[in-house]
């Protein structure tokens, strides 16, 4: 195995709550992340999976030291970045960077193409010269017109601003992206051509991906290894494959089983976990195992009470559930009223 | 066969725009049954919203009169006066869309807000429409629904207005129901609560349901046939299953081979439909899917292809259909 590229330990990311006119006071925090380690190894791609508020997004941009984290330890290459200063902080930027969600949002409107992908190579100390060959390679490699640099944001569709983006984040040949949810704002027939350059551009440029999304299927597809994240805790961490054939953890089996399939026939005779009710809040987190209160196979010991810490199952599998063995064993059972074949 | 519930024939919506007339919805014909499910799917653009929204003549401003008809208890949709569409409209066909948060009015209770149609349409008084709210409430599996009534969408989570709004649709037992995105905004294992809440109620209710959607998963659960959408037209209809297993436009193909499947077994590479889809700035006079297609022939580039049957109920509107043996490793792929 590869050696690790980005280290995470504990991670805590609590967000202040602020109430109160005139004096404000702390009246309590979200925990948007709370207590996240995983390990990223060089030239791979983890995906994070979890459902809007799990913290998935907020852990992707605190490795990048876009948000501060609260407590714990990010290492990066090695180096600890935890509390570096900013000033300290800005040369190892062009190691990690960002591809955002939205390609709408996050190109300047009034700055054309060439001048957004420059602009990252001129801050970063290279000759002007240097920096027109450069921008007109990046604009190839990710496969957007030979014109494209003299032309607007506004004129571009939806993936091809991605593109866009995809060459800014390209340009000072980083190890690390952290892409949040970047094919989730295209339809289905642009989303694999961006899935596919972006493997391209793994193999070519020896990436390292966080992929941080919501779409199952699509983070199946790309990732080598996936980490499902649950109100700010990681649930369970295993390679694709096994994530999907031998899913551990009750939450895992049912964001699977919840995943439509593009086929009737597969659709109309699968089993199908339902979970009841809703996320609860991340302020006011459930004691004890975080999942319990909609855990189809919830127990009266442990569960309710005591934490569960991530362990280790099989090969390169974690999982942070109390009764992950008795589960695969078949010892436990779901309650029935949660499982029923989709009619 | 029992007589269609509703038969939309050559329907065709156009907008005004600053650059010229667009050409959403160009001569789209489908009959609708008592009491059976309808996926209409496509890419965004493809004119699967704004179908929807001429049937229940609430087109934006901008739009054009709908031409065509809409035929529904031997009446024509788009000729009835808006009086009479009124009636129409919540009580016979109801319809629920994408976003909950505003299609809810949020200064109203949620009591008020699904008592409305109840006293309008079925003429309750206030007592009885609100029995009937909570009765409501509790199909679609909220608790507490007596002290519900008086809480404000802002109260509730995305997936809970989601089923508000299902309550309101079924408030007056309508023939039809029309859910345009419904789950689009919601989380997977929510989008999967909803899914069932819907499939259960339309065969509880004997509702026809037509939904809308670009997610070729959620159609492949819920819908028995499948109309497949591209430039304002539909290039493929037919029975979900045969539709799925064989698909036979290019583009419905293309499509398959283009979503990546939580069930695939190893890694294969996405095949991306080519190219994007083109501003629908005139009628078209060819097929619209040519630039992209690798199976376009001459023929798709000088006349738009008819929907045409090639096996019994799927109709495929192509002039060089994918061949059987060509079809996409999704779609052969053995059910595990």
């Amino acid at each position: 195995m590869s050696l690790p590229l980005v280290e995470v330990t504990d991670l805590k990311v609590y967000f202040p709550i602020r109430s109160g006119l005139v004096v404000e006071r702390h009246v309590g925090d979200v925990k948007a992340v709370d207590g996240v380690s995983l390990t990223i190894f060089k030239g791979e791609t983890l995906g994070l999976v979890g459902e809007s508020g799990c913290g998935k997004t907020t852990v992707g941009r605190t490795i990048l030291r876009l948000y501060e984290p609260t407590s714990g330890r990010i290492v990066i290459d090695g180096k600890d970045i935890t509390d570096l200063p900013e000033r300290e902080l800005r040369p190892l930027r062009d190691k990690m960077q960002m591809v955002f969600q939205d390609p709408y949002s996050s190109l300047n409107p009034r700055q054309n193409v060439g001048s957004i992908v420059a602009e990252p190579l001129l801050i970063h100390g290279m000759e002007r010269k240097e920096v027109d060959a450069k921008v007109r390679h990046l604009i190839e490699v990710v496969g957007l017109p030979h014109d494209a640099a003299n032309r607007y944001p506004h004129e571009f569709s939806g993936g091809q601003r991605q593109r866009i983006g995809l060459a800014r984040s390209l340009a000072l040949n980083p190890a690390l992206i952290v892409a949040d949810e970047p094919v989730s704002a295209l339809d289905v027939s642009i989303q694999a051509q961006m899935i596919n350059l972006l493997e391209d551009l793994q193999d070519e440029f020896d990436l390292t991906y966080l992929f941080v999304a919501h779409d199952l299927a699509v983070v199946r597809h790309i990732s080598d290894r996936i980490a499902v994240m649950y109100l700010g805790k990681i649930m369970e961490i295993a390679p694709s494959q096994e994530l999907y054939t031998a899913p551990s953890h009750p939450y895992t089996k049912a964001l699977l089983s919840a995943v439509p399939i593009p086929d009737p026939k597969v659709e109309r005779s699968r089993e199908r976990i339902i979970l009841k009710g809703d996320l609860p809040s991340p302020v006011n987190p459930p004691p004890g195992c975080r999942f319990h209160t909609r855990c189809p196979y919830v127990q009266e010991t442990r569960c309710r009470t005591e934490v569960p810490e991530l362990r280790a199952m099989k090969q390169g599998q974690v999982v942070a559930c109390h009764f992950a063995e008795e589960i695969a064993d078949g010892k436990i059972t779901p309650r029935s009223e949660m499982v029923g074949l989709a009619p | 066969m029992s007589e269609p519930l509703l038969s939309v024939t050559d329907l065709e919506v156009r907008f005004k725009s600053r650059r010229g007339t667009i050409h959403a919805v160009n001569g789209i014909s489908f009959d609708l049954r008592a009491g059976e499910t309808l996926g209409i799917v496509g890419e965004s653009g493809c004119g699967k919203s704004v179908t929807s929204l001429a049937m229940l003549g609430i087109l934006p401003r901008q739009a054009y009169p709908a031409d065509g008809s809409v035929m529904f208890g031997g009446r024509d949709l788009l000729r009835l006066k808006d009086q009479e569409m009124r009636e129409v409209r919540g009580k016979d066909i109801a319809m629920i869309f994408q976003d909950p948060m505003t299609s809810l009015n949020p200064i109203l209770t949620i009591g008020r807000q699904l008592t409305e149609s109840l006293r309008r349409h079925l003429k309750m008084d206030k007592e009885t429409a609100r029995e009937e709210a909570v009765s409501l409430l509790d199909r679609v599996g909220i608790s507490d629904a007596g002290d519900r009534l008086r809480s404000y969408p802002h109260q509730f989570s995305g997936g809970m207005r989601q089923r508000v709004m299902i309550a309101m649709a079924i408030s007056c037992r309508p023939k039809i129901l029309i859910a345009d995105e419904p789950t689009t905004a919601l989380d997977v294992t929510i989008q999967a609560q909803i899914l069932e809440l819907l499939k259960r109620l339309v065969s509880e209710e004997q509702m026809a349901l037509i939904l809308i959607t670009h997610d070729l998963g959620v159609v492949a659960g819920v819908c028995d046939r499948t109309n497949v959408m591209y430039a304002g037209g539909f290039v493929e209809t037919g029975a979900t299953e045969s539709l799925f297993a064989t698909p036979r436009h290019p583009y419905t193909a293309g499509l398959l081979d283009s979503v990546p499947r939580l069930d695939a077994s190893g890694k294969q590479r996405l095949v991306p439909i080519p190219g994007t889809v083109k501003t629908l700035m005139e009628k078209p006079t060819s097929c619209a899917f040519a630039p992209r297609c690798m199976y376009a022939v001459d023929e798709s580039r000088r006349e738009v292809p008819p929907l045409r049957e090639i096996a019994p109920g799927h109709h495929v509107a192509c002039f060089n259909p994918v061949p059987e043996s060509d079809l996409p490793q999704g779609a052969i792929t053995e059910a595990r």
